[in-house]
This record gives structure tokens, sequence and C-alpha cells, in this order.
């Protein structure tokens, strides 16, 4: 019996590769008064849901879904967080 | 027998068309190949043109890898034949691992269009052969994600092994070192931002990517006739 899992995965840019989108937000905040704001990262979000057999068997295909085409990474990491549906 | 170019075509592709004109007016030949198909028609190069293959999803290049194309045209790059992706294409080669690095949005955030100054840094490659390094070409630009990026470890290999084939005069989109173009281990895959296609007739506003298809047609000829 498989279990149904949603996942979330948050694909930001690795540290130390340039993010211009966090920064252009960065600069963008202080001209609406919020000056004690830093270290702006833009990322993404990708849900999904899928059936295994435990949470370790969906970590490690959600693992590499993220490997192969859901971040690149060369230029970006990941975090995956796991949460089981309960049935309807 | 003139070198005969296979030019491939994704769903959002939309370069094409420049690029086999300009091939055929330097006397090749070309042909379009559908990224769903996985012959490559006896080409003797590749080119992936640019556009926004598959809608540019996800990530620029990202599915595009996955088109039964691809494994084609691995395999043609793997055996030495000469591929050159320029612009989205750039971006596919990289998302498919035949070239390093990566693409990422242009610093600034702002989508250029105009044509920029790009100095050759090598003659090693299926698409410098016949140019002259230090030679600078007037070419265009026309892209949002040509941010040039990769590690360190990758940046000093490139360099130490003469990898950067076109280098931007003036940085427009923040890539690392100035890289507009880079090629494979084996010197026959090639990528660069740039369009060498656009600047192939005086009518256009420039012949310098003529010296650049030239060196491709004759890196394929070379090819066609050891195939041969």
């Amino acid at each position: 019996m498989s279990v149904r899992f949603e996942a979330r995965v948050e694909i930001t840019h690795l540290p130390g590769i340039l993010d211009p989108q966090g920064a252009t937000v960065e600069r963008a905040l202080p001209a609406l008064g919020y000056d004690n704001v830093s270290d702006v990262r833009v990322g993404k979000s990708i849900r999904l849901v899928l059936d295994a057999d435990d949470e370790a068997a969906a970590r490690d295909q959600v693992e590499e879904m993220c490997r192969r085409l859901l971040a690149n990474p060369v230029i970006e990491a990941y975090e995956i967080a796991l949460s089981e549906l309960s049935a309807p | 027998m003139s070198a005969r170019v296979g030019v491939v075509v994704f769903p959002g592709t939309n370069c094409e068309l420049d690029v086999a004109w300009a091939v055929e007016q330097l006397g090749g030949s070309a042909e379009l190949l559908w990224h769903g198909e996985r012959g490559l028609d006896n080409a003797d190069a590749v080119v992936v043109p640019g556009g926004f293959a598959h809608g540019d999803y996800l990530r620029t290049g990202a599915i595009a890898r996955f088109s039964p194309v691809m494994e084609s045209v691995a395999r043609f790059a793997a055996a030495g034949g000469p591929v050159v992706g320029i612009c989205n294409g750039f971006q596919v080669l990289t998302e498919a691992g035949l070239l390093p690095g990566a693409l990422q949005k242009n610093a600034g955030l702002a989508f250029l269009c105009e044509t920029v100054e790009c100095r050759v840094e090598t003659s090693a490659s299926v698409l410098t052969g016949l140019a002259t390094p230090g030679a600078v070409l007037r070419l265009p630009i026309n892209h949002f994600e040509g941010n040039y990026v990769c590690d360190a470890a990758t940046l000093a290999r490139l360099r130490d092994e003469d990898r950067v084939v076109v280098r931007y005069v003036r940085n427009p989109n923040g890539s690392l070192d100035d890289i507009a173009g880079v090629c494979s281990e084996g010197r026959n895959v090639v990528g660069l931002m740039p369009h060498p296609e656009r600047a192939s007739d005086s009518m256009l506003g420039s012949e310098g990517g003529v010296v650049l298809l030239r060196s491709l047609l004759e890196a394929a000829a070379a090819g066609a006739a050891v195939a041969s």
C-alpha cells in the first residue's frame, strides 16, 4: 500500500552565485522605506503530489527529480519538504 | 560537395530560418531537424539555434534537453562532430551537459537587444578556425538570460585549456569573466550568446558572423571528408 505525499521543493541560487532578481528586489525595498533588509534571494517553489512506499522512498525520488530536472545543480540549491496527505 | 548543416527545431525555436539562410548564403546546405525525431539526416554539423525552446519553462533549455533529437546530438558530439549552440541553443547545450556552466538572468534584469563587440579568444574551435585571435567582431545579442556562470574550478579550467572562445569587449550582461562563448574539451562543441547568423550580410548591419559560420562550414566539410 503506497502513501500519498505532498512535496514542496524550494529552489534558490547557490551561495556565491549572483542572484540578479534578489539583488534588484534588495535595491527596491529601501525605496519603500524598508532600510533594514539585506540578503534577499528570489527562488522558485514547486509543489507536487506523489505516491510512494514510505517517506524515505518519496524523498529519494524527489531528490532525483531535483537533480535531473527541477533544479540546475550548477547554479541552484534545493530543499525538499514532505508531508503526508491524509485520505479525504 | 557542400557541407550539410542540421538545424535543430524545438517548439518555440525562432532563429532556424535565419541560420539556414546564412548557411546557404555561404555555400553550405541546411536541413531543419525536428526535435521529436532522432535522425540527424547525415548532417556534417549541427546548429542548435536561438528562440524559446519549449517556452523556456522551468529554466531555459531545461525541457529541450530531453527531446529525442538531443540524444543524437550528444552522440554526434561525442564522436567529434561539430555542434554549435547559439543563444537559446547555448542554454540548451549547457543544460544537456555538453558544455560547462549555466546561463542565468542578466545582471540588472534587462532584456538586451543590441549589437555588441566580441573578441575572438582562440582559433582552436569549430566556430573560430578561420578567425584571428584578438579580432573584434560586431555581433547582435538578443537575450534575457545570457549571464554566464560556473564555479571557480570550472572557470580556472576553461582559462587554462583556452576554452573561452569569445569574450565581450564591454560586458553587457554580467557574464563571469566577460564570457560570451565557450567550447567543450574536444573543441567541437561551441556555445555562444551572440548571433553570428544575424551578422552574416552587410545588409544586416554587420558581417562579423561570417568568419564564424565559414569556420563551422569548413569544420563540417573536413569532418565529412574524414567520414567518407
